[in-house]
């Protein structure tokens, strides 16, 4: 029988266990241990189980949804996912341009998207559609865009919001000096983006969120993980074992979050905008999750770079099933409810198309008259020309 | 009036812009505390205080970017890059993203934004320091390039620059910061933008310019009238858009033109003075069109600047040639 230390030793014993821990931590030149310390400042931030029940009930408790904000949620996923569905449909019949799905990343858009005001200023990425949508753009704004068309990027009068980003990482420079300008104006508003985890090797990721830090801007900055950058993995893109670690350099808070799961995107959108908009600077999230389908219609197949076993480990963690068991779980969802959210996207997509169709073609007169408040003697010769040629 | 140099010239119009227009900002790095590495900036953080004029981190594209957020929330940006070389690293902010937002947004949404930057040779800075990039941009629609030869068009220009809604990228040449001072009126005065300048009349060539190139020019115009030679010269202040009216002008009345600049045969400006002339004039040349430009090679070593910068005896050697055609 081994003799009870007695309490002093015991205590004596933690303060020199302790000690050796801190010196090994502050060890610099014990490159491994710094390596292994990382990862465990970002650990996800999950609220629901996989099979949709509640995971975490003290941070549900911190989010406190109410049933209105609950059934939002799921609403706005089935339109979502009706969206991409019937856009498909359109992209193949050979009816739209450039088109990125992002079936599966539904949690992660509307989970955001809901954390922030109509004045708030987005600036999206090319898949960030649904998020596009409920902050103001219209549906016919998208179909125009994707087309190619200068109206796709004449949003209704009041929406904060420019045209998606398509130099990877330039809404991030952007994005911080919108925020800066926040600061400066005094505002309660934030500049809010996305950028995918590929996105997060470019140059400008860094700068926009150094800057950002720098200045302390009013801006909040989502990493859309899914895993590919097109066909390139994500672990081929960094060493680092986390994106939302990037921040640390940044010297701001970085989180990762569980991005098939809406309640913890939300809270973690929300948590970033508040501390982003009190004046304390930026915030980095992360959110993992998984596109189902290919980078764009314009020809990517991801069965070419992606195996059988990740699609079928990220469709079992689909948002919408699972999101769908919490809120019916909670008499908060019905078949009816999931039906009239379909008939909205449905109606919403027809009608859009449909204006889209309607909308006058380009000229190239028009073009030339938009290049300068004034056109230039050059461009005014050119003009002349075009209308001529117009009226041909 | 005062005498300036292009330096003080500079500071005063960013100093009058600071005080006419709150929106106005300045920022780039060491333009605060420092008064930037040319002293451009010097004393207006001190005046303005560190809201409107601010240091940034060390990177071209976050201060490109920087400009334009800060112009979508109604500011006017005066952004600094520290010198000409450093703009390929903004690049995208410049001429892809700040060039093309009128049009993108097809009229409805401008980005009022200057940037500034030293650029040009002959002051021996480090390599990747001065080359002559206006080509690079002068070849982008839907932003000006902006460069003045002395200090009252400076002050001018810069004021008109700052009152302009759309982009406008303004060259400052290092040699002619602080190489000669002039009368420059105080108080706001502004130099529309897009419009060359008579430097000089004359009635047998025409010597079309910019930049440093005009004082070499003013140069050999010189050596010139003392052969007898009446040299008219043009000084572009603007090269893009370039002011095509002053330039057939002076085109049709000597039928002899020189063009001249300081960057590389193959960069840009002078090609398109020189095309626009072929497309309207060139009934009315009695020679064919010169061009006096640097070789095409890489901005050289500090010691070989002067084997490679044009100057006025070759402008001189170019102008008799067309004489004797």
């Amino acid at each position: 029988m081994t003799k009870h230390q007695d309490p002093l030793t015991k205590q004596q014993d933690y303060m020199t266990k302790q000690q050796e821990q801190m010196t090994k931590r502050n060890d610099p030149l014990d490159f491994e241990q710094q390596l292994r310390d990382v990862p465990e400042h970002y650990p996800l931030l999950q609220i629901l189980a996989e099979d949709g029940t509640l995971k975490n009930e003290d941070l549900y408790q911190v989010l406190a949804p109410t049933d209105q904000e609950l059934t939002l949620i799921m609403d706005w996923m089935v339109w979502a996912r009706t969206y991409y569905d019937r856009t498909e449909k359109l992209a193949k019949q050979g009816r739209l341009g450039f088109y990125g799905p992002g079936v599966g990343q539904e949690a992660s858009q509307i989970g955001s998207i809901l954390a922030f005001d109509k004045q708030d200023f987005m600036l999206a990425g090319f898949r960030d559609i649904p998020q596009m949508v409920m902050h103001g753009a219209t549906l016919e704004n998208v179909y125009l865009w994707s087309r190619g068309h200068v109206k796709g990027n004449h949003y209704p009068d009041g929406v904060e919001m420019i045209p998606p980003q398509i130099i990877i990482g330039a809404q991030v420079v952007q994005g911080a000096g919108i925020g800066l300008g926040l600061r400066k104006r005094g505002k309660a508003q934030v500049a809010f983006t996305y950028i995918g985890d590929g996105g997060t090797s470019q140059g400008d990721f860094y700068e926009g969120l150094n800057f950002a830090g720098a200045f302390q801007a009013n801006f909040v900055l989502f990493i859309m993980n899914n895993g590919y950058a097109i066909s390139t993995p994500r672990e081929m893109q960094t060493a680092a074992p986390t994106l939302a670690q990037k921040a640390a350099a940044a010297g701001i808070p970085g989180i990762q979050v569980d991005g098939m799961d809406p309640l913890a995107v939300l809270l973690a959108a929300r948590k970033a905008r508040d501390w982003a908009v009190s004046g304390k600077g930026p915030v980095l999230v992360e959110n993992i999750t998984s596109r189902f389908g290919p980078h764009s219609l314009s020809g990517d197949d991801p069965t070419r770079y992606r195996s059988q076993e990740s699609f079928d480990y990220w469709s079992k963690r689909d948002p919408l099933p699972r999101y769908r068991r919490f809120v019916e779980g909670r008499r908060l969802w019905t078949e009816e409810a999931e039906e009239a959210a379909i008939a909205r996207a449905t109606e919403d997509v027809k009608r859009a198309i449909q204006a889209a169709d309607e909308v006058p073609a380009q000229k190239v007169s028009d073009f030339l008259r938009t290049m300068y408040e004034m056109p230039t003697a050059e461009l005014q010769e050119q003009i002349l020309f075009y209308e001529e040629k117009e009226r041909a | 009036m005062a005498e300036l140099t292009m330096v003080q010239a500079l500071t005063d119009a960013l100093d009058l812009a600071l005080a006419k227009d709150a929106d106005t900002l300045i920022f780039g790095q060491d333009v605060g505390l420092n008064g930037g590495v040319f002293r451009v900036t010097q004393g207006l953080q001190a005046k303005y205080g560190e809201e409107r004029v601010f240091d940034t981190p060390l990177a071209e594209s976050g201060i490109g970017g920087l400009a334009i957020g800060l112009a979508l929330q109604g500011f006017r940006p005066l952004a600094e890059i520290q010198f000409v070389g450093f703009i390929f690293e903004a690049l995208d902010s410049i001429a892809n993203q700040a060039a093309r937002w009128r049009f993108r947004m097809g009229g409805k949404q401008n980005l009022p934004i200057v940037f500034r930057t030293p650029f040009g040779g002959g002051v021996h800075t480090p390599e990747m320091h001065g080359d002559s990039l206006e080509g690079i941009i002068a070849q982008t629609p839907g932003i000006k390039v902006v460069i003045p030869s002395n200090p009252y068009d400076a002050k001018g220009l810069l004021l008109a620059a700052i009152e302009d809604n759309d982009p406008v990228f303004f060259l400052e040449h290092m040699k002619l910061y602080r190489s000669f001072r002039e009368e420059v009126p105080e108080g706001y005065y502004t130099i529309p933008l897009g419009q060359a300048k008579l430097v000089r009349e004359g009635t047998d060539v025409s010597i079309i310019t910019y930049g440093a190139m005009v004082l070499e020019a003013v140069k050999a115009a010189e050596t010139l009238a003392a052969e007898g030679i009446s040299a008219e010269i043009l000084d572009l202040r603007t090269v893009s858009p370039l002011d095509i009216e002053r330039i057939r002008e002076t085109a049709e009345k000597t039928g002899r033109v020189v063009i001249v600049q300081e960057a590389q045969r193959q960069a840009g400006v002078a090609a398109q003075v020189a095309a626009r002339i072929a497309e309207h004039s060139i009934l009315h040349l009695k020679a064919p069109i010169a061009r006096v430009t640097a070789p095409d090679t890489t901005y050289p070593f500090g010691l070989a600047e002067n084997l490679w910068l044009p100057q006025a005896a070759d402008i001189h050697r170019s102008a008799k040639a067309l004489l004797a055609y």
